[in-house]
């Protein structure tokens, strides 16, 4: 009765319970299954679907690192643009203007990230809610207008932005650029994908979902609330970051006008239609973001944005839980088929 | 004797979990009823039941009428006043805005501001605190007016959770005496649950004991309140 | 001297429009605890109501008050329809709720009006305001409506019984269950009254920023910082946080060197953020205890 509406606000993913750490992934079997597609998908389609496959991935991993975020920590963030913006230039800038390798580029774009996140997590700290939502709007926001300043512009071309060179398949392997880079992101993923789930799963995950659902008791335990925090912000950002490298690279260019508020809406629509703090959810959210736009344009070009819409108001009627909720279904009858 | 109230195999849910397990009783009109037991027995949730804030199944009848499908709101403004457990004060309005909130369903404006100046009689020290925001009340003040607020609706039934919760004892004889006024010159019908079965027996003249969601005993205030069994778990005796 | 003074009463103008859109905002938030991403793009579907009925032929003030009662209707039925459904649902699930009905209205308005710039009548003219350069008699008009849609809702929310049962309802909303009070039919009337302020605040800025279905995203923007700045729990709080904000623009945009229009919306937000991380819950907002 105490607790307004603000202050309770985010943590909407299930309390944590002892089984947390499974519902966040799935199990093995159905894992493999699905990489098992990952790895033929492109072996079936054209080259522009696996671009378009590819996207997807890229965005699965930012939508994962909101996830992170989110579902792990309850912060809610509508600032993810930055610090994919940031990974992104970073990526481009090294390639371009360092001549550095362009895997070699991601690790860094990640630790870049995870200083910003670090420190922008820190002021972040204060703030919950509603509160925490508008100050990492205020980034999003913020961050095409920084991109373009004058005093920038040598190293990030400013206005015009940046092109970047599309990177050939080693080695003289016989597969398209398209398709090498889509393995290369597949390979990114699964590695963050594996990596987070463990992340979830440990000490510190379980330290950051008793945060989430009570941050008062969570301080009463011993629990360094503070730290946990700004480390998932951290956590978040780099994530993102890498994610911003990899789609500077498949999309070869940069500039200021790709990294609008509206990518940071897209990222927190993915989530909440992949399930809020479901992993594997990730993945489902960034096919909505990238595919189903495409399909409304197809339904109707003057209402695209409206069937955009009814089409996600559908799926949030049918399933207010996202994917997670579709899963849990399955496994239930699934479940009682075996059982 | 007619029933105000007729519950029949009531059962409730919150959520899976099964609060009451079908359990019955009757109300006589113009009677003050216990319902007593040990924490989580389902005294509370039979309050719930009635004014329709959980999941339930079977049947209540108020004056004759069913209440199932009512919503909370409807049930209310048929007469029946619920003080909640943790009083349900409007924390931000003043002493005043919430007993005008209690009478929020009637419309006759000089009944109304009569039924005011009664509450301040039977409370005084509401009076005092007329223009003070409620959250700054005592526990004992906030439970007058919670009661006061509940009355304004010129119920016929009044429900009333653990009205000696938190209270000094010295406060919940005042509480309980005006209770006990309420129901011999208003005429209003009350059922109290209670932790403090001593206190509610001395005001009651039928009580129920409930123990895991039923019906366990139940009698005349006195009966029970010389029954052995309820003597050892709920009077300490 | 002179332009500090005028600087603030341009400053005062605008927001004045960013106070109308803070307070329908926080009447929904009382409401529902949810911020309304759409309330901007549902001012934007108004003004073009109005100007519809204008270009139609209507009297100016017969097409205002047809189109606070439409945006009245419409508030209530998008509630029953779309956000009553997903009363249970999570938090973010109605975020994403509000997303959608913001591209659904954007993308409708565009198909029915297209998205060229129209201009917008004011019943104000746009002549200098006792010979200010920089406020003009529609300014003048604005901060007055405005100030005369503050008074009525503050009248109404204090004074009447109406009020008082919508306020009971947003602040315990179980409480005001056991009182009688139907508090689904509060929750439809806070939401048709943040449509009608809204639809006011966007008929009184289109004649300023003239009239195309996005002509409300930085509108939107300024009334969310207001809103978070006043404190969502506090209507008047809102209100004060328009001003501030649009005086904040303001300055901020003539005073500091090198700030055009690009960076006057980061700055003002940066300053937001600011005052947020000294005072976490606003300037007029109240602490909340929280109890494990």
């Amino acid at each position: 009765m105490m607790v307004d509406a603000s202050r309770k606000a985010i943590s909407d993913a299930p309390p944590s319970d002892a089984d947390a750490a499974r519902t966040m992934r799935l199990g093995t079997g159905t894992s493999l299954v699905i990489l098992l597609l990952l790895l033929v998908a492109p072996l079936l389609v054209k080259n522009f679907i696996v671009f378009q496959l590819t996207t997807v991935l890229i965005y699965g991993i930012a939508i994962l690192a909101l996830n992170i975020l989110t579902g792990g920590s309850g912060q809610f963030s509508l600032g993810q643009s930055a610090f994919y913006a940031l990974g992104a230039y970073t990526s481009a800038i090294l390639i371009e203007h360092a001549g550095v390798n362009y895997a070699l580029t991601l690790p860094i774009s990640g630790i870049v990230c995870f200083a910003a996140g670090f420190l922008f997590g820190l002021p972040a700290l204060r703030l919950s809610g509603v509160y925490l939502a508008l100050a990492t709007f205020a980034l999003a926001v913020a961050t095409p207008q920084l991109l373009k300043l004058g005093a920038l512009e040598p190293w990030t071309g400013g206005v015009q932005g940046l092109v970047v060179d599309k990177p050939d398949a080693p080695f003289g392997l016989p597969v398209s650029q398209d398709a090498w880079l889509y393995y290369f992101t597949l390979a990114i993923a699964v590695a963050i994908y594996i990596a987070s789930v463990n992340l979830l799963s440990s000490r510190s995950g379980r330290a950051m979902m008793a945060i989430r659902d009570n941050e008062i008791a969570a301080s009463a335990m011993g629990i360094n609330v503070a730290l946990y925090k700004t480390l998932t912000f951290g956590v978040s950002a780099a994530i993102t970051g890498i994610a911003g490298g990899l789609g500077a690279i498949a999309v070869q260019f940069v500039a200021p006008d790709s990294f609008t508020i509206q990518l940071a809406i897209a990222l927190f629509l993915g989530m909440v239609v992949g399930g809020v703090g479901w992993l594997p959810g990730s993945l489902v959210g960034a096919a909505f973001i990238v595919f189903i736009p495409n399909v409304a344009e197809s339904i109707s070009k003057g209402l695209s944005g409206a069937v955009f819409g009814v089409l996600l108001l559908v799926v949030i009627f049918l399933v207010p839980d996202g994917a997670r909720q579709v899963a849990q279904a399955c496994r239930s009858v699934i479940g009682r088929r075996k059982g | 004797m007619t029933a105000m109230l007729d519950v029949s195999d009531l059962r409730a849910w919150y959520g899976q979990a099964q609060a009451l397990r079908g359990l019955g009783f009757r109300l006589a009109e113009g009677g003050v009823t216990a319902l007593l037991g040990a924490n989580g027995a389902g005294k509370t949730t039979v309050l719930r039941a009635i004014c329709n804030m959980v999941r339930t199944a079977g049947t209540i009848a108020f004056e004759g009428r069913p209440l199932t499908g009512l919503s909370t709101a409807s049930i209310v403004r048929l007469g029946i006043a619920h003080v909640p457990q943790g009083r349900g004060t409007f924390t931000t309005m003043t002493v005043e805005e919430n007993l005008q909130l209690g009478a929020i369903s009637r419309s006759d404006r000089r009944g109304i501001i009569s039924d005011t100046e009664r509450m301040y009689s039977h409370f005084p020290v509401l009076r005092e605190r007329r223009r003070q925001q409620a959250g700054t009340l005592s526990g004992g003040e906030q439970q007058m007016l919670a009661v006061a607020r509940a009355l304004m609706l010129r119920p016929r039934l009044l429900l009333l959770d653990e009205p000696s919760f938190g209270l000094a004892p010295l406060v919940v004889r005042d509480v309980f005496g005006i209770l006990g006024k309420i129901n011999r010159e208003d005429k209003v019908t009350i059922l109290v649950v209670e932790q403090n079965a001593q206190l509610a027996l001395e005001l009651a003249e039928a009580a129920y004991v409930i123990e895991t969601g039923r019906i366990v005993m139940s009698g005349s205030a006195a009966d029970i309140a010389n029954n052995e069994d309820v003597r050892k778990s709920y009077l300490g005796y | 001297m002179e332009l500090l003074s005028n600087q603030i009463l341009a400053g005062i103008a605008t927001g004045a429009i960013y106070a109308c859109m803070a307070l329908a905002l926080v009447m929904i938030y009382q409401a529902i605890g949810q911020l309304n991403f759409a309330q901007g793009e549902m001012a934007m579907f108004s003004t073009f109501m109005a100007w519809q009925m204008i270009h139609w032929g209507a009297p100016y003030w017969a097409a205002f008050v047809l189109t606070l009662m439409l945006s009245f209707a419409g508030g209530v039925v998008i509630e029953r329809l779309l956000f009553r459904p997903l009363a249970k649902a999570p938090i973010l699930t109605n975020l994403a709720g509000f997303l959608a009905l913001f591209a659904i209205i954007n993308s409708v308005a565009g198909l029915i009006w297209d998205f060229t710039i129209k201009p917008f009548p004011s019943p104000f003219g746009s002549s200098p305001f006792l010979g200010s350069r920089l406020v003009s008699t529609h300014q003048a008009g604005m901060i007055g409506v405005i100030l005369l849609v503050l008074a009525v809702l503050f009248v109404f929310l204090r004074f009447t019984r109406m009020g008082l049962a919508m306020r009971a309802a947003a602040a315990q909303p179980e409480s005001a269950r056991l009182v009688g009070i139907d508090t689904n039919r509060m929750i439809a009337l806070g939401w048709g009254m943040a449509a009608a302020v809204g639809a006011v605040a966007g008929m009184l800025i289109a004649p300023v920023v003239f009239l195309d279905p996005n002509m409300m995203g930085g509108v939107l923007i300024y009334g969310f910082a207001a809103a978070v700045l006043g404190g969502l729990s506090s209507p008047p709080g809102a209100v004060v946080g328009g001003f501030l904000v649009g005086i904040i623009e303001n300055l901020v945009g003539t005073y500091v060197s090198g700030v055009g229009n690009e960076l006057k919306l980061p700055i003002a937000l940066a300053l937001i953020v600011i005052v947020l991380v000294v005072k976490p819950s606003g300037l007029f907002g109240r602490q909340e205890i929280k109890r494990v």
